[in-house]
């Protein structure tokens, strides 16, 4: 059965209490143990390959050169014919058939090495594909584990902290309160900047003689008496 | 990297305009890194390191905190969430509902950091967006 499928079960049966291993640390160790002897063979799988492969080369080198060695012999008989050398001609002849012999037993060996090369090719794809489930496999029961510890760390936190006396919502009231008065904040720290580039423009334009002019005491004075008059 | 390094280097961490306090746990053999953004502390993202990924998860709710009847409906509603939210997915932990993102161990600050910024905001935008399937 699948990790995937295992937890599922698990889940689903209810396992819910914190600190209760779905998967316990001894099933982890072994898995683990399973995927390094995985990895062993299939490393010993690559060595075979290596040495079948070369072997596989070294067969099919003296192949050739027992090609070679036939066409050259077999130029050796005709030249023997043409020379009306009988007796020569049969004797390369039988020399030929050696080396065809000798050929088609180490087509045989080769044939074989050749199995073999594809063999191991094929054992080692499945090997490397069966470690990679397993880890991966093994990494979800790890990250399970390690969940279910970080949920007991953080349980832990919380029920020392308030946060375990608050609700969601309340939490969420508190979030926006917050964001609403650091907005507040920068809007009035906003505001307090643009005033005081507001006075200090005004200041300017005051010592310039421009806009509005500071009320002068004699124009008050100047005020007073004509509202007397009246 | 490892949760004692990423927890220094958030401290001195900006990005995306969110600052981090993160603190270390370790109370039952397995590291913990609690991350706080923008002194959200109400949702703490907790990262996680195993060998293959670190985990970053932040708890949402408890099955208690559901309206009663609600649980069905608001589960299809998760699941249908789940795509369209950026990074993050939605899952359950013994009885609480969480969000997590997953990132392979080989991921830079800047990864991690905009991995946990996205998670805190989404967070903050799934409570909202499902408040309504939720008792006080």
């Amino acid at each position: 059965m699948s990790i995937l499928k295992k937890l599922f079960t698990a889940v689903k049966g209810g396992v819910n209490e914190v600190g209760e291993g779905i998967v316990d640390a001894n099933a982890i160790r072994i898995f683990e143990q399973e995927i390094r002897d995985a990895q062993a063979a299939l490393n010993e799988a690559k060595r075979s390959l290596t040495e079948v492969m070369a072997k596989e080369i070294q067969t099919s080198r003296a192949i050739k050169s027992l090609d070679e060695e036939i066409g050259k012999h077999e130029t050796y008989a005709a030249q023997a014919l043409d020379k009306d050398e009988e007796t020569l001609a049969l004797e390369i002849a039988g020399k030929i058939a050696e080396f065809e012999q000798e050929k088609s037993e180490q087509q045989q060996v080769l044939n074989t090495f050749s199995a073999n090369v594809s063999k191991l090719k094929e054992q080692i794809k499945q090997a490397e594909k069966t470690i990679v489930e397993n880890q991966r496999q093994l990494s979800m029961v790890k990250t399970t584990e390690s969940v279910q510890k970080a949920t007991m760390a953080v349980n832990d936190t919380m029920a020392s902290g308030d946060s375990a006396m608050t609700s969601a919502k309340q939490s969420l009231e508190r979030i926006k309160q917050r964001q609403m008065d650091r907005q507040d904040q920068l809007d009035a720290a906003q505001q307090l900047a643009d005033e005081s580039n507001d006075k200090s423009l005004n200041d300017k334009m005051r010592a310039a003689g421009i806009g509005e002019e500071a009320a002068k005491g004699a124009d008050v004075l100047a005020r007073i008496r004509a509202k007397q008059n009246k | 990297m490892e949760l004692n390094e990423l927890s220094l280097k958030l401290s001195q961490y900006e990005t995306e305009g969110a600052s981090f306090e993160s603190f270390f746990i370790n109370n039952v053999g397995q590291d913990v890194l609690q991350v706080i953004v923008d002194g959200n502390d109400e949702l703490p993202i907790f990262v996680t390191r195993t060998e293959e990924q670190i985990l970053c998860i932040c708890y949402l709710f408890s099955e208690q905190e559901i309206t009663a009847q609600k649980q069905a409906e608001l589960n299809d509603t998760l699941l249908r969430l789940n795509v369209p939210m950026p990074l993050s997915a939605f899952a359950k932990i013994d009885n609480k509902y969480a969000i997590f993102g997953a990132l392979s161990t080989n991921s830079t600050l800047e990864q991690l950091g905009h991995e946990i910024v996205t998670l805190s905001a989404n967070s903050i935008d799934a409570l909202d967006a499902i408040s309504d399937y939720l008792t006080e």
